[in-house]
C-alpha cells in the first residue's frame, strides 16, 4: 500500500484508543524538538501521553549513519498508558538511516512517512541499504508515504528571505506540520513555542516566522496533498481533574528539590559537575535563585560531593545529581557523610554502563552500587522513582527522610525516566506536609556534671541532633574517624567501634517503619509476583494487567524503598508460587530478595540500554507459568 | 544605655580539651599556639569559626581547637569548605592542610578554591614529607630525596606552593615558618593578615617534622641561617637582609634579580616590595635557597569579589527580577490545562 501525493480520496476522521508515533533522524534533523512539541500538543489537548526520547552519545553524529539516528517516541491515548509502547503504529522517517533502524518497529500496516528527498542514493547506500527501500517493494506491508519535504520546506520558504541552510533546519517543521494535521491536532502550542523559543529568547524572530511558516505548510500540505484516505483522532482522556502541565523526569526531580526545601523552609544548595544524563537538573535549578536555589558548579564529582558535607554541616539542605561513574567518584565522602551522619540527597540518573558504557541510554545496574557500593560498613537510604512525575515525589520523600533520620539518602532514577515526560498532576501546596526541622540551641547532656553539647546523642529514630556553626557553645568537631557514642570524640576503643557500626545500621534499618504499606496491583496470592522497581514501573504495570486479563493469577508490586526494604515485603513473596523480578540488569533486586528472604526469585533481565517491551514481560512470564 | 559586648578571649580559650597526639617536638604546636593567640585577639566570637582539613598529621588540627570543626577525607578540605561557605556567608572558614593533603591528591581543590576566590584561609603545613603514613617523599620533597619509597633517592621534580596558587589567580599569599630563632618570627603577622583578608588567603608555613624530615627548614628557621636565608618582605620596604641586615635584593643591568650588598647601591636602586604587584610576587616566590633569600611575609594581596558575594548578589538579583519564589509559581509555571 504506497500512496504518492498524488493519489486522492476524501479524506474522513476515524476514532482511536491510542497512537504510538517514532520521529526519527538524523541527529541534526530537530527530532528531539518535533517529539517534544508534539507531546507538549497532545498533552495540553488531554491525552495521557509517555515519551521516549532515545539520541546518541553524540552531539552530531556523523550524518546519514545509523549510529546517528536520534529518535523520539510518544505514545497519546485516551485511556490511562504507562509504557511507550512496544510498536509503533507510525513512523516519521526524515532519511535512510532512520528508516532503517526503525522499520523493524513498525507494526504491520503501520504508516511510514518519509522525507523521500533524502533518499538518494548515497544515503541509502550509507545507511546499509543496497536497493533503494522505497522502490525495491520491501515496504509493501505498510502505508507509505514518500514526501519531498525537503524541496517543499524551501518552496514554502522561498520569500522568507532566510538562507538555505536555515530553511533545511525547519524541514522537521514542515513534518511536524504534516502529522499535526493527520491526528487532527491545533498548531497553536507549538507556534507559541517558536516563537517564545526563537523570537523572544533567542532573538531571532525572523527564525521563528520560517519556522512557523514551514509547520503551516506542512499541515497544509496535509490537507490539500489528500495523502492519507483518513485523519485520526485520539479524544481526551479522563484524567483526575485538576490543573495539569507536562513534566519530565529531571524536571521533577529539580522542582521535588525545590519543594521540599522550601516545606522544611531551608536554603537548597545543589552542588554537581555535569554529567549526562544529570545534568538538566543543574539545568533546571540554576534557573530559580529566586527561590534563594545556590547551584555550585564544582570542579569534579568529588568535589561536588565533599560540598555536601559542608553545606549540609552548615545548615542547607544539600543535594547533588550524577549518574554511575560520577556515583563512584562520589563513594569515599558519602562514606563521610554516612559517618558525620549528616543530612543529604544524591541522585542518581542511571545509564548503562560499566563505565561510561552508553551514556544517553537507560539501565538500572546501580542499585548494589547505591545499597553497598563504599567500603565498610555504610548503610544509608536508597529509594527509587518509578516515573517522571514519581520522581517529585520521590525527591521530597528523600528530603524528608534524609532530614529525620540525618543521613545520606541515595535517589534513583534513571536515563529513561529522566528525559521521559508526561503530563503531572500540579499539587495543591497546601496539601503537601511541612518537612521538620530542629537545631539545638543548648547543650544537651552532662558530662562529669558541666553541660556539654554531645553531637551523637541520638533520640527516639536514633537521629543525632543537627546543631549549626554560629550557635554559641554548640562548637563540635566531627569527621571521617570514628567517633565515641554521645560526647563524638574520636575513639579507637573497640566496644564502642561495634556500638557504632551496628547504631548506624540500626538507624537505617528503623526508616522502614516509615515507609507507607506496599500497594498491591492485583490479589495477595497467585502464581507469579512481580517485583520491580524504578523507570520499569509502566512496563511491568501493564503486563500485569494483560496477564490478568488474559486469566492468569498474576500481581504485581513495585519497590520505591530499595534501602531498608519495605516491612511485609517477605509475607507478600510467599504468598505467590513464584516470584519474578524484571530487571534492566542481570539481577541486582534479585539477588538482595534472595539474600533478605531466601526467596527462589526468578529474573528477567535485559541490558539493551532500552526499556522493556510489555510483550517481552508478558511472553516470558507466560514461559514461567508454564515451567513447573 | 547598653552596649554590645565583644567577646574577650584568651588564647586558652580556643582549647577543645582534646589531648593533642602530635610526636612531641613537632612544628605543628607552634602553629596551633599562633593561630590560636591570633583568634583569641579578633573580635570574632568563637561559634563563627569552623576549621575544615583533610588528612595527614596537620588535618588533625580542628580536634584541638574550640571551634566548630570537620575532619574531613583526604585532600578534599577546599570542597567540604566550599559548601560551608556557600551555606552560610557569615562564617569564617579555615582550611587546615599539608603538602600531600593540599598539593597531591587535593590539588586539583585547591587550584579551584583560589581560583574562585573561595572566602576562607588556607594554611598549608609544609614538612616535605608524609608523615600519617611514615616517611614517604610529598610533591614538595627535593629531587633525589631518600625516603621509604624512593630508596635510591626521588625523580619527582617538586612542586613551589606559593608560585602555584599564585598561578591559580590567588589573592592573599604569604609564607612564614613554623618558629623562628634567629630573625622576625613573621606568622603572627601573617595569620593576622590571612584573617582580615576577604577572599582565599592562602599561607604556606614551612613546619618541621621533627620524626620524618627534622630539620628540613632549619636553614630558615635557626638563629645562625635564618636572617640569611630568609628576608622579610613588607609593603613598602626594600627586601632587606643577612646577619647585619647589608644585603637587598636588586635588579642589575640585564633584567635579572641578584643579591646586592646595600653598601654598593644607591637606595634608589634597592627593589621595594609592592604587595599589589602580582608579577614581582611571582619573582619572589621563584627566589629559592640557597641562591636567594626566601620571602617570609605577605608576598601578595589583592582585593576582588569573593565567590559567595557574587553568588548572593546573583540570588539578589534574581528576587528583584522574578519576585520571591512561592510553590505556586514553581508548580504552574509553563503551560498548563484544566481538566473539569
Ligand atoms: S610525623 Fe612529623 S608531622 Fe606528623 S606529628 Fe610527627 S613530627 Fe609532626
Amino acid at each position: 500500500m504506497v500512496s504518492d501525493a498524488a493519489s486522492s480520496s476524501t479524506p474522513t476522521h476515524q476514532d482511536l484508543q491510542s497512537v504510538a508515533i517514532r520521529f526519527c533522524g538524523d541527529s541534526g534533523d530537530g527530532m528531539q524538538f518535533a517529539g517534544t512539541e508534539f507531546t507538549n500538543t497532545s498533552v495540553m489537548f488531554g491525552n495521557e501521553v509517555v515519551t521516549f526520547p532515545d539520541y546518541p552519545a553524540e552531539i552530531r553524529a556523523p550524518l546519514g549513519t545509523t549510529y546517528g539516528v536520534s529518535g523520539f517516541q510518544i505514545q497519546f491515548s485516551s485511556s490511562e498508558i504507562y509504557t511507550p509502547g512496544d510498536n509503533v503504529q507510525v513512523l516519521i522517517a526524515m532519511n535512510p538511516a532512520g528508516l532503517k533502524v526503525n522499520i523493524e518497529d513498525v507494526e504491520p500496516g503501520g504508516i511510514v512517512i518519509v522525507n523521500k528527498d533524502a533518499f538518494t542514493p548515497g544515503n541509502v547506500k550509507k545507511a546499509g541499504y543496497t536497493d533503494n527501500p522505497l522502490k525495491d517493494g520491501s515496504l509493501a506491508h505498510y502505508h507509505v508515504c514518500k514526501v519531498p519535504v525537503t524541496r517543499l520546506t524551501k518552496e514554502s520558504l522561498v520569500d522568507s528571505g532566510m538562507g538555505g541552510k536555515a530553511i533545511g533546519q525547519a524541514k522537521n517543521m514542515f513534518m511536524l506540520g504534516l502529522v499535526y494535521w493527520l491526528y487532527d491536532r491545533s498548531l497553536e502550542q507549538t507556534i507559541r513555542a517558536l516563537t517564545e523559543f526563537f523570537g523572544e529568547k533567542k532573538k531571532k524572530p525572523r527564525v521563528a516566522e520560517m519556522n512557523v511558516a514551514a509547520l503551516k505548510a506542512g499541515y497544509f500540505f496535509g490537507e490539500t496533498a489528500e495523502l492519507f484516505p483518513v485523519r485520526y483522532r485520539v479524544s481526551r482522556a479522563k484524567q483526575e481533574p485538576g490543573t495539569y502541565r507536562k513534566i519530565a523526569g529531571n524536571q521533577a526531580t529539580a522542582l521535588g528539590l525545590i519543594t521540599a526545601a522550601q516545606l522544611a523552609k531551608k536554603p537548597l544548595f545543589y552542588g554537581s559537575y555535569p554529567i549526562t544524563p544529570a545534568s538538566d537538573i543543574l539545568h533546571a535549578l540554576s534557573t530559580y535563585k529566586h527561590f534563594g536555589v545556590k547551584t555550585v558548579q564544582l570542579e569534579d564529582e568529588i568535589a561536588a560531593m565533599c560540598s555536601l558535607i559542608g553545606a549540609s554541616f552548615a545548615g542547607d539542605i544539600a543535594v547533588t545529581a550524577t549518574s554511575g561513574p560520577g556515583m563512584a567518584l562520589k563513594t569515599e565522602a558519602i562514606g563521610l557523610g554516612v559517618i558525620m551522619e549528616l543530612p543529604m540527597v544524591i541522585v542518581n540518573v542511571q545509564r548503562a554502563g560499566p563505565s561510561t558504557g552508553l551514556p544517553t541510554k537507560t539501565e538500572q545496574s546501580d542499585l548494589l552500587q547505591a545499597v553497598h557500593g563504599r567500603n565498610a560498613e555504610t548503610p544509608l537510604i536508597v529509594l527509587a522513582a518509578r516515573g517522571p512525575g514519581d520522581c517529585f515525589t520521590t525527591a521530597i520523600e528523600s528530603v524528608r527522610l534524609a532530614l529525620k533520620y540525618m543521613t545520606p539518602v541515595v535517589m534513583l532514577t534513571d536515563g529513561y525516566i529522566a528525559n521521559g515526560a508526561g503530563p503531572w498532576r500540579i499539587p495543591d501546596p497546601a496539601d503537601l506536609l511541612p518537612i521538620e526541622v530542629a537545631h539545638p540551641t543548648e547543650r544537651n547532656h552532662e558530662i562529669d556534671g558541666k553541660p556539654v553539647y554531645a553531637p551523637y546523642l541520638r533520640d527516639e529514630h536514633l537521629a543525632r541532633p543537627w546543631a549549626l556553626p554560629g550557635t554559641p557553645g554548640l562548637e563540635h568537631r566531627i569527621g571521617g574517624l570514628e567517633k565515641m557514642d554521645v560526647s563524638g570524640d574520636v575513639s579507637y576503643d573497640a566496644e564502642n567501634h561495634q556500638h557504632m557500626v551496628d547504631a548506624r545500621a540500626a538507624k537505617i534499618a528503623k526508616a522502614a517503619d516509615d515507609f507507607p504499606p506496599i500497594e498491591l496491583n492485583g490479589r495477595d496470592t497467585g502464581d507469579v509476583l512481580l517485583v520491580g522497581w524504578g523507570g520499569t514501573f509502566g512496563a511491568i504495570y501493564t503486563a500485569a494487567q494483560r496477564l490478568v486479563d488474559e486469566g492468569h493469577r498474576v500481581t504485581s508490586i513495585h519497590l520505591r524503598h530499595l534501602n531498608p526494604l519495605p516491612n511485609g515485603l517477605g509475607d507478600i513473596l510467599r504468598g505467590f508460587k513464584k516470584v519474578v523480578v524484571p530487571e534492566l540488569n542481570r539481577g541486582q533486586l534479585r539477588m538482595l530478595l534472595r539474600a533478605e528472604y531466601l526467596v527462589d526469585a526468578i529474573g528477567i533481565n535485559k541490558v539493551q540500554g532500552r526499556p522493556f517491551l510489555v510483550s517481552e514481560l508478558v511472553d516470558r512470564v507466560k514461559e514461567i507459568l508454564s515451567e513447573d | 544605655m547598653s552596649s554590645i559586648s565583644l567577646p574577650t578571649y584568651k588564647p586558652a580559650d580556643f582549647a577543645s580539651g582534646q589531648d593533642v597526639r602530635w610526636c612531641p617536638g613537632c612544628g605543628d604546636y607552634a602553629i596551633l599556639a599562633a593561630v590560636k593567640k591570633v583568634l583569641a585577639s579578633r573580635d570574632v566570637p568563637k561559634e563563627k569559626y569552623v576549621f575544615v582539613s583533610g588528612i595527614g598529621c596537620s588535618s588533625r588540627f580542628p580536634y584541638y581547637l574550640d571551634t566548630y570543626g570537620i575532619h574531613g577525607i583526604h585532600g578534599r578540605a577546599p570542597a567540604i569548605a566550599t559548601g560551608v561557605r556557600c551555606a552560610n556567608p557569615d562564617l569564617e572558614v579555615w582550611v587546615i592542610t599539608g603538602d600531600g593533603d593540599g598539593l597531591s591528591i587535593g590539588g586539583n581543590h585547591m587550584m579551584h578554591a583560589i581560583r574562585r576566590n573561595m572566602d576562607m584561609k588556607i594554611l598549608l603545613f609544609n614538612n616535605r614529607i608524609y608523615g600519617l603514613t611514615k616517611g614517604q617523599y610529598s610533591p614538595t620533597s627535593e629531587q633525589h630525596k631518600k625516603t621509604k619509597s624512593t630508596p635510591m633517592g626521588s625523580i619527582d621534580t617538586p612542586i613551589q606552593p606559593t608560585g602555584f596558587v599564585l598561578g591559580c589567580g590567588a589573592t592573599f599569599v604569604a609564607r612564614a615558618t613554623d618558629v623562628n630563632r634567629g630573625g622576625v618570627n613573621v606568622l603572627p603577622e601573617v595569620l593576622l593578615a590571612a584573617a582580615d583578608h576577604r577572599g582565599t588567603a592562602f599561607v604556606e608555613i614551612y613546619q618541621d617534622c621533627n620524626v620524618f624530615n627534622h630539620r628540613a627548614f632549619f636553614y630558615a628557621t635557626e638563629k645562625e641561617t635564618a636572617k640569611e636565608t630568609t628576608v622579610h618582605v613588607k609593603h613598602g620596604k626594600p627586601y632587606i637582609f643577612g646577619n647585619n641586615n647589608d644585603k637587598a635584593i636588586a635588579i642589575n643591568r640585564c633584567g635579572a634579580i641578584e643579591v646586592v650588598n646595600v653598601r654598593d647601591v644607591s637606595p634608589d636602586e634597592l627593589l621595594v616590595h609592592d604587595e599589589a604587584d602580582r608579577c614581582r610576587a611571582f619573582m619572589l616566590t621563584q627566589m629559592r635557597y640557597p641562591e636567594y633569600p626566601e620571602p617570609m611575609g605577605v608576598i601578595y594581596r589583592e582585593s576582588q569579589p569573593t565567590y559567595h558575594d557574587l553568588l548572593w548578589a546573583q540570588i539578589n538579583e534574581a528576587k528583584e527580577e522574578h519576585g520571591e519564589g512561592t510553590l505556586e509559581d514553581l508548580f504552574s509555571e509553563g503551560s498548563t490545562w484544566v481538566v473539569e
